[in-house]
C-alpha cells in the first residue's frame, strides 16, 4: 500500500522538474524506503503520476544499485570492501558479519532482521573499513564494533532512526 | 545516532579556504554562515556583468574537482549567449570515485558555500534553474543540503528577484540509487532526465546540448564551492594559492595505509611525499610504501621511488599519471598488487553501464582472469593477455569509465609485472600470510550480481 504522505511526496518532487519523467529514479527510490522495495503497486503509481507506461519505470529499476524488487532485511548491512577500505579490513568485516549472522551477499536472516551486502565505495574512505546501514554510516570499524551495533540494532524499534 | 566520523584530523600545513568554516558549531546553518562573510560573493556577483565573472572564473585557473580538472571558466564560456532555449547549472555530488570522500565532509559541513557557488554560476550563464545531483548513499547529506535550500528560499537567496537584483533562481536536490557511471557528466544528465545512465557521444559538449537538449554547465562539488571565494577575494588571489592555469586549494583525501587517514585542504601543487610523510605521518605501523594511488583508482598507480612530483594536474601528467580526484591511497610493503589489481577491476566491472562491449566484456573478462592468479589456474601467458585487453579498452569507449578501468591495470601490471611472476611461479598469493585482507578465494560467493552464473571460473586458454 501506497500511503497519503508518499502521494503527497511523489506529487512535490514531479512539480520540480520540466519534465516529469526526471521524477523516476527518486521515486522508485523514496517508494522503496516506504515499502521497504520497489513493488509492482510502485511501479504503477509511479508510470501513472509521471505519465509513461510501466515498461519504461521497470527499464530503468536494473540501472540502479540500490534499488530492488525483493525486500531485504529490516537493516541492510552495506559493508565496502573497494580499495580503501579493503586495505584497512573491509573484507574481514564481511567476512565478520557474514559468519555472525550467517548469510551472504544480498541474503536476509530467516526472521528477517539483517541483510547483508558488500557494496562498492561508499565515500567513507578516510574513515576505512566502513558500512551503511540502510542510509547510516558507521567508520573505523572492528569486529568488535561491528558485534556491538548488531547488539543495538536488534533491540532497536523497528523504524526509529539509528 | 550514527557513526558520523569527523575524517578531518587537521594539520598546520593546511591552507583552509574551503574548509575555513568547519569547526564552527552549527557551519552548515543560514545564520552561521552569514556570520562569516556568507553570500557576500552573492551580492557582489549580481552587480558584475555575467561575462566578466566567467572572466574572472578564467583568470583564477579553477580547474575541474571531479577528476576530469577542465577550466571550470572555459567551460562556463562555452554556453551560448542568446539562445531561446532555458539553461541550467547542474552540480555533480554523485562522489563514488573510490579513495573520495570529499564532496561529503562539505556538503555536511558547509552546504552554503556549495548553494552561493551554483547561484553565482547560474548569474554568470543566466540559467534561471538548477540541480544538485546527490549520490543515493548520501541520503543524510541530502537531507541537509534540503534544510540549507529551505532556509536559503525563506531569506530570498533563492527563489523570484534574488535580493532585489531581478534575477530569479530555483534549485533543487535530486537524488541518484547507486551509480558510478552516473558521475560522468553526459551519464549524469541522462539519468536526470529519468533514462538510464548510459553516456552521450561528446561533441556536442552539455554547454550547448546538455539537460533537456538545453545549454547546461556541469560541476563538482568542490569546484562550485570555490566560486564565492573567487569571486570575493578575485582569480589572480586564488591563482596565486595554487599555480598559474591551476589554480586554489584541494581537498585530498588520505587514506589506504597510512598513520593518519583524513581530509587536508592544501594547495595545488603541495609535494606528495611531504602529504605522505608529514601531513599523514607516514606510512602505518612503520612499514615500507610500496605504492601511492594519486588522485582515486582510475589513476595510474605510482611506485615508491615516484612520489616526489607535485600534486597539480600537469606534474602528474608529466609522469604519466593524473590529480583525479584527490583521492590518494598509500599501500604499504605487506600489500598484494595483483589483488589490488583486481579489486579495482571489480569495481568497474560491477559498474560499467553496459553499453560499450570494451568496457562491458573487457572488465568482466579481466576481473576473472585477475583472480586466476590467486590460485594455481594462472597460465604464463595471462599478464600478456591482460595487457592486450586493457589495451584494447584504453580510448576505444564512449566515455571514460573503460579508460578509468584500464589505465590502472595497465600501470599495475607494468610497474609490478614481478609480482604476477611471483603468483604464476608459487601457484599462490605470496601475500596471502601478511597485510590485511583475504584471498580472494576466501570471499566465497561474494559476486556483484545475485546470480550465481556469472561468477563461473574463466575455460582455459581465454
Amino acid at each position: 500500500m501506497i500511503s497519503e504522505a508518499l502521494k503527497k511526496k511523489f506529487d512535490a518532487v514531479i512539480a520540480r522538474y520540466p519534465v516529469k519523467r526526471s521524477a523516476i529514479a527518486p521515486l522508485l527510490l523514496f517508494a522503496q524506503d516506504e515499502i521497504g522495495y520497489v513493488s509492482d503497486e510502485a511501479i504503477e503509481e509511479i508510470a501513472r503520476r509521471v505519465g509513461v507506461r510501466p515498461i519504461e519505470v521497470i527499464e530503468d529499476i536494473s540501472y540502479y544499485s540500490m534499488l530492488r524488487r525483493q525486500p531485504r532485511g529490516r537493516y541492510n548491512l552495506q559493508v565496502c570492501t573497494n580499495i580503501s577500505c579493503m586495505l584497512r579490513g573491509g573484507e574481514e568485516i564481511f567476512q565478520h558479519c557474514s559468519k555472525k549472522l550467517g548469510i551472504g551477499h544480498q541474503q536476509t536472516t530467516p526472521d528477517g532482521m539483517f541483510s547483508l551486502e558488500e557494496v562498492e565505495c561508499l565515500g567513507a574512505c578516510c574513515g576505512a573499513p566502513a558500512m551503511q546501514v540502510n542510509y547510516d554510516y558507521y567508520e573505523n570499524l572492528t569486529p568488535e564494533k561491528v558485534d556491538a551495533l548488531l547488539e543495538k540494532l536488534k533491540k532497536k524499534e523497528p523504524g526509529s532512526r539509528i | 545516532m550514527a557513526d558520523y566520523q569527523n575524517s578531518m584530523p587537521g594539520s598546520s600545513l593546511e591552507v583552509k579556504v574551503l574548509t575555513r568554516r568547519f569547526g564552527i558549531p552549527n557551519s552548515a546553518s543560514l545564520d552561521v554562515y552569514l556570520a562569516h562573510e556568507g553570500y557576500q560573493a552573492l551580492k557582489k556577483a549580481l552587480e558584475m556583468k555575467p561575462d566578466d565573472l566567467i572572466q574572472e572564473m578564467k583568470k583564477s585557473g579553477l580547474r575541474g574537482r571531479g577528476g576530469a580538472g577542465f577550466n571550470a571558466g572555459v567551460k562556463w564560456s562555452f554556453v551560448p549567449r542568446q539562445t531561446d532555449k532555458p539553461k541550467y547549472v547542474v552540480c555533480n555530488a554523485d562522489e563514488s570515485e573510490p579513495g573520495t570522500c570529499k564532496d561529503r565532509v562539505l556538503m555536511e559541513h558547509d552546504p552554503h558555500q556549495l548553494l552561493e557557488g551554483i547561484i553565482i554560476a547560474g548569474y554568470a550563464i543566466q540559467a534561471h534553474q538548477g540541480y544538485i545531483y546527490i549520490r543515493g548513499e548520501y541520503r543524510y547529506l541530502m537531507e541537509i543540503v534540503d534544510r540549507a535550500l529551505a532556509d536559503a528560499y525563506g531569506r530570498g537567496y533563492l527563489g523570484k528577484n534574488i535580493l532585489g537584483s531581478g534575477f530569479d533562481f530555483d534549485l533543487y536536490t535530486h537524488t541518484g540509487a547507486g551509480a558510478y557511471e552516473c558521475g560522468e557528466e553526459t551519464a549524469l544528465l541522462n539519468s536526470l532526465e529519468g533514462l538510464r545512465g548510459y553516456p552521450r557521444v561528446k561533441p556536442p559538449f552539455p554547454a550547448l546540448i546538455g539537460l533537456y537538449g538545453c545549454p547546461t554547465i556541469i560541476n563538482n562539488v568542490e569546484t562550485l564551492s570555490n566560486v564565492s571565494h573567487i569571486v570575493l577575494n578575485g582569480g589572480e588571489w586564488f591563482a596565486k594559492l595554487g599555480k598559474p592555469s591551476d589554480g586554489g586549494t584541494r581537498l585530498f583525501c588520505l587514506s589506504g595505509h597510512i598513520a593518519r587517514p583524513g581530509i587536508y585542504e592544501l594547495p595545488i601543487g603541495f609535494p606528495l611525499r611531504r602529504l605522505i610523510e608529514e601531513v599523514g605521518g607516514g606510512v602505518w605501523h612503520g612499514k615500507r610504501l610500496k605504492g601511492v594511488i594519486p588522485g582515486g583508482s582510475s589513476c595510474p598507480v605510482l611506485t615508491a621511488d615516484e612520489i616526489d612530483v607535485a600534486l597539480d594536474f600537469d606534474s602528474l601528467a608529466r609522469i604519466g599519471s593524473m590529480l583525479g580526484s584527490g583521492g590518494v591511497v598509500i599501500l604499504d610493503e605487506d600489500t598484494c598488487m595483483v589483488k589490488t589489481a583486481w579489486r579495482i577491476m571489480k569495481f568497474y566491472a560491477h559498474e560499467s553501464c553496459g553499453w560499450c562491449i570494451p568496457c562491458r566484456e573487457g572488465t568482466m573478462w579481466l576481473k576473472s582472469l585477475l583472480e586466476r592468479f590467486q590460485g594455481d589456474g594462472g597460465l604464463p601467458q595471462d599478464p600478456d593477455t591482460a595487457l592486450d585487453i586493457a589495451y584494447n579498452i584504453l580510448g576505444k569507449t564512449l566515455c571514460p569509465l573503460g579508460d578509468a578501468a584500464a589505465m590502472p591495470t595497465i600501470s599495475i601490471l607494468k610497474k609490478f609485472r614481478h609480482e604476477f611472476e611471483e603468483h604464476l611461479k608459487l601457484g599462490r598469493c605470496p601475500y596471502e600470510n601478511r597485510g590485511s585482507g583475504l584471498r580472494v578465494k576466501d570471499l566465497g560467493s561474494s559476486s556483484w550480481t545475485s546470480d550465481p552464473s556469472s561468477s563461473q571460473p574463466l575455460a582455459p586458454g581465454t
